[in-house]
């Protein structure tokens, strides 16, 4: 190659550290988003983050589809616990609509979130252990996120993407086998966890990698617009479940796990301590559903014909579930004029929704406040000054989802 | 004393006057207008005011009234006061010619990612941002695709049929 054909950007030779592009196809980002870091030697100087790669316009598709159609929409934001996203936009749609749902209900809805804080947690916590080197606590844990997903397919038939629940409740009673399945669950999972736990919690390669590693303080966190696990970590006790309580959890007791230096091991224990939480507010939820007798047991939708898709083989043989069934698919109901914002507590922190209605069948505007679109601007004050390997560890703590980040 | 929002009605009527709007929407939530000029000093009142403490940034986007002249772009910020627990919305409209506002990023770092998706999609110029460019969609991008003069398909590609894809059609 002759001298000419070699073009240098201007000031290259003169450059003291080296452009390195991480991602955005690399296996430690999990999903495709890239950095493009500048290294002195093995220490950032500065980090550019791209992202949009998976950018599929919910928010666009969102405005030419009826309420119940924007379901599907929701189960690709955060992949990892779709159930989460499912419930939290059918209690938007309650709240625009003025629907409220019966006790039973929440308390179904609440174990379904659970299991997919759960699902969620897990894969972020065992992902970080493979960032750090130890792939076995992955894959020994992956067995008991499979049995979440099959909770998941006996209660709505889908594992990953779910679309489960309806506005106003669930399409149908949950099964024996489904509560069947959750009893295995809460059997079995604690000794899984606690073998998990003892792995890595104080285990000196992990602290060694994690310990004073992407850290950060109460404030900045906030003024980044940090939530969920993130922001405890950092020592900020916000929990959107305890703040704006939805889906009754005021009436479980639970404590909210908090850390003090916002650090990836801050990060990793309470997502840790989170799922504890959450198994002991499984088994009170699951208490409080058997404590459900005759008819109340039977109940897994509220009774508002006008906004619940009834069930098909009502629609079949009912004159009335038939009318219904018409008027909300064909866009015939009564929908509220009005804005409503709702938001409940993701997997990764406030899972918002900001919806905005011109009384047509299709919401006029919808807004998703995704956790970690809004916190990974904060991945260059993370890293900076640390090495290459701590940004992959910071990386998987943050708990990053492509899919939602993207929209 | 808890927070309500007759007090934040109160607190910002003494300071603004008439020019701010405070009015409590059919969900309870207090909703505030304000003129785009003004959008920082209200947001640095709330942040600052030792009674109302909104320092937590929820949520900031852009919606499009296409009907609205003059005014047809809005900027919809959600702020949340942690210490008091309330929530509010704050609104400023810009017209669509001059779309203009001031960033909150000096006052927010979460606004940085949050202004740039809002002009990736509406067009808003914030101005003072660090670093205004697209952020989801391909920097080659010349239209802002979340405005309602886009209809959900492209309208540049030939080889679909818009009888067979309901384009075109009259389904609101």
């Amino acid at each position: 190659m002759s001298e000419q054909h070699i073009k240098l950007p201007e000031g290259s030779i003169e450059k003291t550290t080296t452009t390195l592009n991480l991602g955005p196809t690399h296996p430690a980002t999990h999903g495709v988003m890239q950095n493009i870091l500048e290294l002195d030697g093995e220490r950032i100087v500065s980090a550019d983050q791209t992202i949009g790669y998976i950018h599929r316009a919910f928010e666009k598709l969102a405005e030419r589809r009826p309420l119940a159609q924007i379901t599907t929409l929701t189960d690709r934001l955060n992949y990892c616990s779709a159930p989460l996203n499912n419930m939290g936009w059918h209690m938007t749609c309650e709240k625009l609509l003025g629907v409220q749902t019966p006790k039973r209900v929440d308390y179904l809805r609440v174990i379904m979130m659970e299991l997919a804080r759960i699902a969620d947690h897990l894969i972020c916590n065992s992902i970080m252990g493979v960032d750090a080197g130890a792939y076995t606590g992955f894959l020994y844990v992956m067995q008991f996120r499979e049995l979440i997903y099959e909770i998941y397919e006996e209660v709505c038939g889908a594992r990953l993407t779910t679309n489960m629940g309806r506005i106003g409740g669930f399409e149908r009673n949950f099964t024996d086998k489904a509560f069947q399945k959750l009893e295995k669950f809460l059997a079995e999972y604690p000794r899984a966890l606690k073998e998990f736990e003892n792995m890595f919690q104080r285990n000196r390669i992990f602290m060694d990698r994690t310990m004073g590693v992407g850290g950060i303080s109460a404030a900045r966190a906030l003024n980044y617009g940090f939530t969920g696990p993130n922001l405890r970590a950092a020592g900020v006790d916000y929990d959107v479940r305890v703040q704006n309580p939805y889906a009754s959890y005021q009436d479980f007791n639970f404590i909210i796990p908090v850390g003090s230096t916002g650090d990836c091991y801050d990060r990793w224990l309470v997502r840790e301590q989170e799922m504890w939480q959450s198994l002991s507010i499984l088994e009170q939820a699951y208490q409080k559903i058997q404590a459900f007798k005759g008819a109340e047991a039977e109940v897994y939708h509220a009774d508002t014909p006008a906004y619940y898709l009834p069930e098909k083989k009502d629609v079949y043989t009912k004159m009335e579930a038939l009318i219904y069934h018409f008027k909300i698919i064909m866009g015939e109901t009564e929908i509220p004029v009005g804005e409503v914002y709702h938001s409940i507590e993701a997997g990764n922190g406030e899972l918002g929704f900001y919806l905005i209605s011109d009384g047509g069948r299709s919401p006029y505007r919808l807004h998703f406040r995704r956790p970690c679109f809004i916190y990974y601007q904060a991945y260059e004050e993370l890293v900076k000054g640390s090495m290459l390997s701590d940004a992959i560890m910071t990386m998987s703590s943050l708990n990053l989802i492509a899919g939602e980040m993207d929209a | 004393m808890a927070l309500t929002t007759l007090n934040i009605q109160q607190r910002i009527q003494e300071k603004f006057g008439e020019s701010v709007s405070a009015v409590v929407d059919s969900y309870g939530l207090l909703e505030i207008t304000a003129p785009r000029e003004l959008n920082l000093k209200v947001l640095n009142f709330l942040y600052d005011d030792a009674a109302l403490q909104f320092q937590f940034l929820t949520d900031l986007t852009g919606v499009h009234y296409p009907s609205q002249k003059g005014s047809e772009l809005a900027v919809v910020y959600h702020l949340h006061s942690l210490k008091e627990n309330v929530r509010i919305r704050f609104k400023i409209f810009a017209p669509i010619e001059q779309p203009e506002v001031y960033t909150a990023t000096g006052l927010f770092s979460a606004a940085n990612w949050m202004e740039r998706e809002t002009y990736d999609f509406f067009g808003i110029l914030f101005v003072g941002h660090p670093n205004l460019k697209r952020i989801l969609n391909v920097d080659e991008m010349d239209y802002f695709p979340l405005r309602k003069e886009f209809p959900l398909e492209d309208q540049t590609r030939i080889d679909k049929d818009d009888e067979m894809f309901g384009r075109g059609g009259t389904i609101k």
